[in-house]
């Protein structure tokens, strides 16, 4: 009998309309950009160039800025916070009706597989909004004070990994808060942010309260810098959130920043196999391991380190990598050239250093930028690649003999966003999460988001909570 | 591929060893992984929004009406009703004899014959249940004689019900004497073990139950007999899978799985297709090893079938009751 292979399923492209050229999103209408020049943005997948995008430089971050104070001043702080709500239950609803077409978008902008932009990122950034949408006329119950108040015009730069999920995550709190923003997304991702702004005007948000400017590096800089900006808040890398710490320095501005990671996911002998087999695939290899939070330590207990690594590799010889519109892709494109570029130089220091590398056999795209589901064996603590955050589909597995032993390597490390505990022994995963230094302890699961759960970091992994009422707090003065 | 040491003493050898005392039968089950229900369930899930489609689509409809134990257990079965389920197996679809031929029917001992004669020629199995289906309460020897005369009056496959009381009570030296002595009494006859996991309850039991069976002699693990509810569910079958593939890799035996009750659709008959490819592996994917215990799913596959092939989609009045 013939196999079983599933044929081409891609979802179509029809639902979305990318127009060729955007502008800036300032003040409730897009504006052409009065300096910097204009940048591409490409499908990761197949190299093809899906829009051009225009820069903000320093004249229209400013007017971006003061668009936002004046919204701030006028309409938005006044506002009573039910009819805040009301809004942003608004934008919740638009979210979910474009829900395709966002995902679509999403995944040709990305490289995601759709599987993951249809079943996670999208549900979670509607969720985002109809649960701060919840607290906008509470705010008083938040335990910020009797009556807290907003902090004015927060300054947003937002990575690429989680393009829209992460703007919701910025911009849901900020205006249930009072705060009215000005999001940056990433220059090699900014065209969900863009149709965010178009659900902005279909909501009738009033002009202002959100304003979406697009740019790299210096365009974050100018806008972070910016004097009129009261809050800044950051999601990419520690090396940019370290300078963004340094230029606010001696400002009145309030910072939260939510850096990498070198997540220690610690499996123990009594684990339930085939679950935890999911849990460390789930763990690095999703969103091709673009994730602050992944996974990329695996501590096994060494008595049954071969049968893990023997049942992980069968499970990674099932990974489908190929076109992220496809349903049934797992594994889709690395982000951009430059991205590809590190996780190859850092698996090569990984060779290099020692360790076993190995992928299951896989063909991949011709086109795009691409890399195999790698695991390295024979790691130590003191190889780079334990050390360094590689944010790609990249993992490096250890070994422990003792619960005390797991949690010293999983601590031993500059970061601590998150970690994760494999066990059927209950009492051990609460002494685990007690011991480990790491923003998000997860327990028999890994990579598990909800909007009321607090998110973000230890260490040089950040400082400030995203997510439930703990991310509210953020954005109220007290 | 690697070969993996579960832990549970590789080999023939190691798992004879197991089953040498109730007390070391007892401790290896016990000592098998527990399952985490959250994650077998988001597995399972995560494995049904697969898309199927087009050539992918047409090979597993074709595919799962091969796997179709074409079953009637009901106490208003009659000769004339079990001709009726047999002329359908040996010809689903009267409008399209490129439509494959189901791989066994399903019935109570007493109607063996009538279907064995129904069948002949046609290479489809008859299969019985015995035990004193469904329930399995009562004796030792009357479920002996039970697949006794169900293989005398010809029966090819013989599905048995396990002592689900016998088992829910740690009872499992009688449950494996009690296999044992049906797959004796089964002779060459294809023996399935029905766990009834909806009352077994718990993945974790459902996994203990399965390795029971393989150790006792078990040709197929079978979820359910149909009558209780829940029946068979995605979750429960994929940790099925998960054992016979354990096993297969200790002892180089292959083991069938066989989901009954509740399966309707070919939508849902495709989801568990696409859990035994990814799962098991595509050894699988053959009616050796893995079948349906269904009735009216094959007029659901049919359907999708001459959609495929015509682009219409056609009423029930169109395809055969039985």
């Amino acid at each position: 009998m013939s196999r079983f292979e599933y044929a081409p399923a891609p979802e179509s492209r029809a639902i979305v309309d990318i127009k060729s050229s955007y502008g800036l999103f300032i003040n409730g209408a897009f504006v052409e950009a009065t300096d910097g020049k204009p940048f591409k943005t490409v499908s990761p997948a197949s190299e093809e160039v899906l829009a051009e995008v225009s820069e903000a430089g320093p004249a229209d971050v400013d007017k971006a800025v003061k668009a936002a104070r004046k919204a701030h001043e006028k309409v938005w702080g006044p506002m009573p916070g039910r009819d805040r709500a009301k809004y942003l239950f608004r934008i919740a609803r638009l979210i979910q009706e474009r829900a395709r077409e966002l995902a679509v978008l999403e995944s040709l902008d990305n490289g995601k597989p759709i599987r993951e932009s249809r079943d996670v990122d999208v549900p979670l950034v509607a969720a985002h909004f109809f649960y701060y949408a919840g607290w906008a006329d509470k705010l008083e119950y938040a335990g910020a004070g009797p009556d807290p108040q907003p902090w004015g015009v927060a300054g947003q730069v937002i990575p690429w990994n989680f393009p829209l999920l992460m703007l919701a995550w910025k911009i849901a709190p900020a205006l249930a808060a009072g705060n009215t923003v000005v999001l940056k997304p990433a220059e090699t991702t900014p065209l969900t942010a863009l149709a965010f702004a178009e659900i902005c005007q279909q909501a009738d948000l009033p002009p202002g309260v959100v304003n979406i400017i697009t740019g790299a590096g210096r365009t974050g800089e100018n806008l972070v810098t910016h004097e009129g900006v009261d809050k800044v808040a950051f999601t990419g890398s520690t090396a940019v959130g370290r300078a963004i710490a340094k230029a606010v320095a001696g400002t009145d501005k309030k910072v939260t920043l939510e850096l990498g990671g070198k997540a220690a996911n610690i499996v123990f002998e009594d684990a339930p196999i085939d679950q935890t087999i999911e849990g460390i695939v789930n763990g690095i290899f999703f969103n091709q391991g673009h994730v602050c939070c992944a996974g990329s330590r695996l501590l096994v207990q060494e008595s049954v380190y071969d049968e893990v690594l023997a049942r992980l590799k069968r499970r990674m010889g099932t990974l489908r990598i190929g076109d992220p519109l496809d349903k049934n892709t797992d594994i889709g494109a690395i982000n951009s050239p430059e991205q590809l570029a590190r996780i190859r130089e850092l698996s090569q220091v990984g060779e290099d250093e020692g360790a076993e590398r190995w992928s299951p056999e896989c063909e991949l795209p011709s086109q795009g930028y691409w890399f195999p589901p790698t695991v390295f064996t024979g790691v130590s603590q003191a190889h780079r690649i334990a050390r360094e955050e590689i944010f790609g589909p990249v993992l490096s597995v250890l070994t422990f003999r003792t619960p005390a032993e797991a949690v010293e390597k999983a601590n031993n490390t500059p970061f601590g966003l998150s970690a994760g505990v494999w066990t059927e022994k209950g009492s051990r995963i609460l002494w685990m999460a007690n011991q480990l230094r790491a923003g998000v302890v997860w327990a028999n699961t890994f990579n598990r988001f909800d909007p009321a759960s607090p998110f973000g970091g230890y260490k040089e992994s950040g400082y400030g909570r995203e997510g439930g009422r703990h991310g509210l707090e953020a954005y109220l003065a007290h | 591929m690697t070969t993996i040491d579960s832990g549970v003493g590789a080999g023939v050898d190691g798992l004879a060893d197991v089953t040498s005392s109730e007390d070391r039968l007892r401790r290896f089950l016990l000592g098998l992984p527990g399952v985490d229900q959250v994650g077998a369930e988001a597995r399972a899930a995560t494995l049904s929004t697969r898309s199927i489609k087009t050539t992918a689509k047409a090979y597993a409809l074709d595919l799962a009406i091969q796997m179709i134990d074409l079953t009637t257990l009901e106490g208003q079965d009659t000769p004339g009703k079990v001709r009726a389920l047999c002329a359908k197996a040996r010809r689903p679809d009267p409008a399209d004899s490129t439509a494959p031929q189901v791989a066994a029917v399903c019935v109570y001992p007493d109607l063996v014959a009538t279907a064995k004669y129904e069948l002949r020629g046609s290479g489809i199995n008859v299969a019985s249940v015995a035990t004193a289906f469904p329930s399995g309460r009562s004796s030792l020897a009357i479920k002996v004689q039970d697949t006794k005369d169900a293989v005398a009056a010809g029966a090819d496959e013989v599905d048995m019900v396990i002592d689900r009381g016998a088992f829910l009570s740690g009872r499992y030296g009688m449950v494996f004497d009690e296999i044992t002595a049906i797959r004796e009494a089964a002779g060459d006859a294809h023996l399935k073990v029905i766990l009834e996991t909806g009352e077994l309850v718990t993945y974790d039991n459902v996994r203990r139950a399965s390795w029971l069976a393989m150790l006792a002699g078990a040709d197929f693990i079978k979820t359910s007999t149909g009558k209780v509810s829940p029946a068979a569910t995605l979750p429960v079958t994929l940790v099925m899978l998960e054992a016979v593939r354990d096993y297969h890799e200790n002892t180089g035996l292959h083991i069938g799985v066989k989901p009954a009750g509740g399966i309707r659709t070919s939508k849902d008959a495709i989801k568990y297709l696409v859990m035994v490819n990814e799962t098991a592996g595509p050894d699988w994917l053959d009616p050796e090893l893995f079948r349906f215990g269904a009735s009216s799913l094959l007029n659901d596959l049919l359907m999708q079938r001459t959609k495929l092939a015509t682009g219409n989609y056609s009423g029930p009045d169109y395809f055969t009751l039985d």
